[in-house]
């Protein structure tokens, strides 16, 4: 179904990405990533000493705090601490380093909707950034239905608002490995097939939920090798981050 | 770390209690390979459920509702406002979740607990997605007067799925809730109306008798929790605390998907795992919608 969108994009494409690493210099990891209009900006400082009261100390925890762009903070800023939190907890080998706290900081600089899959993946640039030791990377989309059923992907804040439903989804990245691809699987899924985190909003039916599952599938691809592309070291700083 | 072998020799020897603090995971796993939980449910049966309405007699609409021990009391209290400028012809609905230090031992005075503003957070944005309440309903005299309804839930025993109870609770207080009837007087203020002023019709009657609000489509709501291959339906407070992953389905009664929550978790969920959960909350919701029926044409009795 031919779909018109504001900005003339197809129904499957992004916006345009970018990321930067290491932009602060005395947080111990740093990113910033940017979808069209849309720029987060995670710090991450650890692994500190010692856990929070409530937390296990059996296992290093994660704090993250949510900073919006404008106005205090209030629900929807803790909800967005915890869903990150959890995914983070997920991603993360918390039994490296027990007893202590990775805090991740995320700040909003601009709004132009998918801002919770900008985090997301802002935040994992910045934890490989620190060197924190993770499981495998998780890429964040964002999938709208719209009023005539057509899924697009990387909605603005403008298709966003007049969508009849969206769905943040978040995946593991896709691997590349030497082992062939059947030890990695759970039973008849690839790994990367799985969701972490998803969370959606409006009222869409199952079938179209299942479709921008598939979707978002799909691009991980090319997000993961976005992600991969950047990780790699530059050749002239890499200065030691201590130092 | 405990060593294997260590462990192995102390499970035959430690008594139950012990066990369970000990190796909780373990334990779970015990009961888990016979297909049974520790309180004794099938692995996808949520607990009892029970919805008391108009418990709480001076408020416009309440609702207690119990899913095994987890307690939730919503009260719905209607006051006149006048509606923003943009709106002028819609009412308003406000919606607090609380969660004070009675329901549960972690929960302390003066700090609010964790889940607070998230559950909070998530039920108006079910509420507002699922469509159930047309805010045109609110509506006295457009530009004027219009309702502003304030929807306060409290948890009074938090033992697991409490979005669930919580979301149940609400949607049971708004089926119940009655708006009285009021008149607007000589100054231009909105009054209620007792019964003998009805006979003397002396002001405009703007709302002649009390009614109540239609639902469009009543969205309701099952938490299931993952752990390896399995999945297990309407978690306790110590179930949640074991195992990590939570999902947690919003189905309407149209059977629309209005909110599919999955916060991270160390299990991923594949497509077959999540057309399960949904297959379980069909189910559910088909259980739920009776058991409101069912207090609502109680009321109706009375």
């Amino acid at each position: 179904m031919e779909m018109d969108r504001p900005d003339g994009r197809s129904p499957n494409q992004l916006r345009p990405l970018a990321c930067s690493r290491s932009v602060l210099h005395r947080a111990h990891g740093s990113a910033t990533w940017a979808q069209g209009e849309t720029k987060v900006l995670a710090a991450v400082y650890g692994p500190k000493a010692g856990t929070k009261k409530n937390e296990n100390p059996e296992k290093a925890s994660i704090e993250i705090i949510w900073k919006p762009n404008t106005g205090h903070i209030g629900q929807a800023d803790r909800e967005y601490e915890m869903i990150l939190k959890k995914t983070f907890e997920s991603i993360c080998i918390r039994t490296i380093y027990p007893n202590t706290t990775t805090s991740i900081v995320v700040q909003v600089v601009h709004d132009d909707g998918a801002l919770l899959p900008c985090a997301i993946n802002a935040a994992c640039a910045a934890l490989v950034d620190a060197g924190i030791p993770l499981r495998h990377l998780a890429v964040a989309i964002c999938c709208s239905v719209t009023d005539n059923n057509c899924i697009i992907l990387d909605p603005s804040k403008q298709e966003e608002e007049k969508a009849k439903a969206f769905a943040y989804l978040v995946f593991p990245n896709t691997t590349v490995s030497v082992v062939p691809e059947k030890s990695l699987q759970a039973g008849s899924d690839p790994m990367a097939h799985g969701i972490i985190t998803s969370v959606t909003h409006g009222a869409m039916s199952v079938d179209d939920y299942l479709h921008c599952l598939e979707r978002g599938r799909a691009t991980t691809q090319r997000l993961s090798e976005f992600l991969r592309k950047n990780m790699e070291p530059k050749s002239t700083r890499e200065a030691s981050k201590a130092g | 770390m405990s060593v294997p072998n260590a462990t192995e020799d102390l499970s035959s020897e430690v008594e139950v209690d012990a066990f369970r603090r000990l190796f909780p995971v373990r334990y779970f796993e015990r009961h888990l390979s016979e297909s049974i939980r520790p309180d004794g449910r099938p692995l996808k049966e949520a607990r009892d459920t029970s919805i008391f309405l108009g418990s709480v007699a001076s408020a416009n609409g309440s609702a207690l509702v119990k899913i095994g021990s987890t307690t939730m009391l919503t009260a719905i209290k209607l006051e006149v406002m006048t509606p923003s400028l943009e709106t002028p012809d819609e009412g308003c609905l406000a919606i607090d979740f609380h969660m004070p230090a009675i329901c549960s031992p972690i929960v302390r005075p003066g700090r609010p607990a964790e889940a607070e503003p998230v559950v909070s957070k998530q039920l108006s944005d079910t509420i507002s997605s699922s469509g159930m309440i047309d805010l045109k309903e609110l509506s006295l005299v457009s530009g004027k007067a219009a309702w502003m309804a304030y929807l306060d839930i409290y948890c009074l025993d938090a033992d697991g799925a409490l979005f669930d109870t919580a979301l149940l609770s609400a949607v049971a207080a708004l089926s119940h809730v009655k708006i009285p009837a009021v008149a607007m007087n000589d100054d231009g203020k909105i009054v209620l109306m007792s019964d003998e002023d009805g006979k003397k019709q002396a002001n405009e009657q703007v709302n002649k008798e009390k009614r109540k609000l239609t639902l469009k489509s009543i969205p309701l709501s099952l938490t299931c929790i993952l752990h390896k291959s399995y999945i297990l339906a309407d978690p306790t407070a110590e179930e949640e605390s074991i195992i990590e992953t939570h999902v947690t389905i919003v189905l309407d009664t149209h059977g629309q998907l209005v909110s599919l929550y999955k916060p991270g978790g160390p299990v991923l969920a594949y497509t077959s795992a999540i057309q399960d959960c949904v297959a379980l909350t069909r189910q559910r919701v088909k259980e739920l919608k009776s058991f409101l029926d069912e207090a609502n044409s109680a009321m109706e009795v009375e």
